[in-house]
């Protein structure tokens, strides 16, 4: 008995907590979609400098992991192909696992670790430090102030770095095609292009767009609900980092079989 | 009966309860806080006194009970009305609670940039004047962790007067601050009430800043209104909290060796977290 009422009471949790984190979601939505026309302008410039942070900062070490992320695709995929004399698949197999699938994955990870945990940290600080109880009695919505900038952030530039986490793993396949396989680096870049379809693209971008979402929403709300006390701010990146990296798994799944059924048609 | 509409009360509680969780901290408060008087909310740590000015501004709910702020009820309240009465307020945190991002001057001026459509040269005209009422000309560039403990609450006041509210509220003004610095603080207090007559409440342990600054003060115990009076009436009272309170007597030790030997071996009760407790 006591077990089936655990598992009722985690799974209410569970839900609650999906809950919460949809209704922070449609409340950061409406004041980036809505408000804005009913004379609540958008804090665009504060976004352009979330942005910045999220997206253009990331640039290098996202980079670098995209890169080795794709020669070390080549390597396995190579692993495998050359018992069957394919060497020359290798592209197409770097190019459609790095965008449908390990382009969104590694840079929404790496996202979480640099501006997820941030997010929280930011938040749950100035939770502690009365800031958001300060912005409430001015009459100014924490949410349309804090939170909306930075899902619009999210938004927009986990899918432009998605597009560019691809083309740095792809460039990765092509160091091993280029000096293992025989290829040249144009006709490498050229099969990977060919290889991919539009909806290969599509999938990845789609996903990492809902990826965008996730992190933006776990991240302010384990901000917003962090108890008083710095040993707080701690537990709630801690907890902003492990939930998003689970809810962007879960995420991925869904996505990915419903892209899995839906292409069966 | 006719009611003259100068002494109409600003705030008006009615049998106000707050909860945490199933735990209540607030037991059934009533007052009323007349236009340009001061209030002292006085108490204890753990009194509730913080409590009841966090639910005056709206940021905790009433588990039952009426708080009437120009007439409006803020327990029944719609998000929008909310708004509506917190543009008539202004709040001075504990620590201040600037945003550490933005400037002094990017404090002050926001909700002012936030609620309305004033030019830019209008802005900086009123963000030097709030500055200057609360003595921190100058300093508008410094950003909040330049400044000292007592002009950070300086620039919070700054911040709560910008939209020129018609109730003032502090939450421990003088908490953390040298006696001279706290000094200053009350002085400004006194500044607004004088040149403003403004409706001002201050919640406070203090109690030399209290006497100071109260046209009347009451008195929060554990959740109940104890004592309500100008501060003559409160330093005649007999009531033993209040005494307890002012000639600052510590609470009675445990006495009688059974009821130590209960203390000693009583049952541990459920540890129950105290939510949400601030100090």
């Amino acid at each position: 008995m006591e077990l089936v009422s655990q598992i009722a009471d985690n799974t209410f949790n569970c839900l609650g907590y999906l809950g919460s984190l949809v209704s922070l979601g449609g409340r950061a939505a409406y004041y980036t979609l809505v408000s804005p026309f009913q004379g609540k302008p958008l804090r665009l410039k504060r976004a352009i400098s979330q942005a910045m942070d999220v997206g253009v900062r990331a640039l290098p070490i996202l980079s670098l992991i995209t890169f080795f992320i794709g020669l070390i695709l080549a390597l396995q995929a190579a692993y495998e192909l050359r018992r069957f004399g394919a060497m020359s698949a290798v592209s197409t197999a770097v190019a459609i696992s790095m965008s449908r699938e390990l382009g969104p994955l590694v840079t929404a990870i790496v996202v979480i670790g640099r501006s997820g945990s941030a997010f929280a940290a930011e938040i749950a600080t100035m939770k502690v430090s009365e800031e958001i109880d300060a912005l409430e009695t001015m009459a100014i919505s924490p949410i349309r102030f804090l939170v909306a900038p930075k899902f619009l952030a999210m938004m927009v530039m986990l899918p432009c770095l998605t597009t560019w986490a691809n083309a740095m793993g792809i460039l990765g396949g092509a160091l091993f095609g280029v000096t293992q396989a025989d290829f040249t680096f144009t006709r490498y870049i050229r099969a990977s292009i060919d290889s991919l379809l539009v909806h290969d693209i599509t999938t990845g971008l789609v996903k990492s767009v809902m990826f965008g979402i996730t992190i933006a929403a776990v991240g302010c709300l384990e901000g917003l609900s962090t108890g008083a006390g710095a040993e707080q701010v701690g537990r709630s990146t801690t907890r902003a980092v492990v939930m998003s990296i689970f809810l962007v798994v879960i995420v991925d799944l869904f996505f990915t079989a419903l892209f899995f059924f839906a292409g069966k048609q | 009966m006719f009611v003259s509409p100068q002494t109409e009360p600003v705030i008006s509680l009615r049998n106000l309860r707050v909860s945490y969780g199933e735990r209540e901290i607030l037991h059934g408060i009533s007052f009323d806080v007349l236009p340009g008087e001061t209030l002292v909310i006085l108490g204890g740590s753990g009194s509730g006194k913080s409590t009841l000015l966090r639910t005056l501004v709206g940021l905790e709910k009433p588990s039952a009970g009426e708080i009437l702020i120009k007439g409006q009820d803020l327990a029944k309240a719609s998000a929008a009305e909310l708004d509506e009465i917190r543009r008539k307020i202004g709040m001075s945190f504990q620590g201040g609670a600037l945003f550490g991002s933005m400037t002094v001057g990017e404090n002050v001026a926001l909700p002012l940039r936030e609620h309305t459509r004033l030019e830019e040269s209008t802005i900086e005209v009123i963000l030097r004047l709030k500055l200057e009422q609360v003595g921190l000309e100058g300093f508008e560039y410094y950003s909040p962790s330049q400044l000292s403990g007592g002009m950070k609450k300086r620039a919070a006041v700054a911040r709560a007067l910008a939209m020129d509210p018609e109730i003032l509220f502090f939450d421990e003004p003088s908490a953390g601050l040298d006696p001279i610095i706290a000094a200053g603080i009350d002085e400004l207090i006194l500044q607004l009430k004088r040149a403003f007559r403004m409706t001002i409440i201050v919640v406070t342990h203090e109690l030399a800043s209290a006497f100071l600054i109260a046209d009347r003060m009451l008195l929060i115990d554990k959740g109940n209104l104890v004592a309500l009076g100008t501060p003559e009436e409160m330093r005649s009272s007999t009531q033993p909290r209040v005494r307890q309170f002012l000639d600052r007597v510590a609470e009675p030790e445990i006495s009688g060796e059974m009821d130590y030997l209960q203390m000693l071996t009583a049952e541990r009760p459920n540890a129950q977290k105290p939510a949400g407790k601030r100090g």
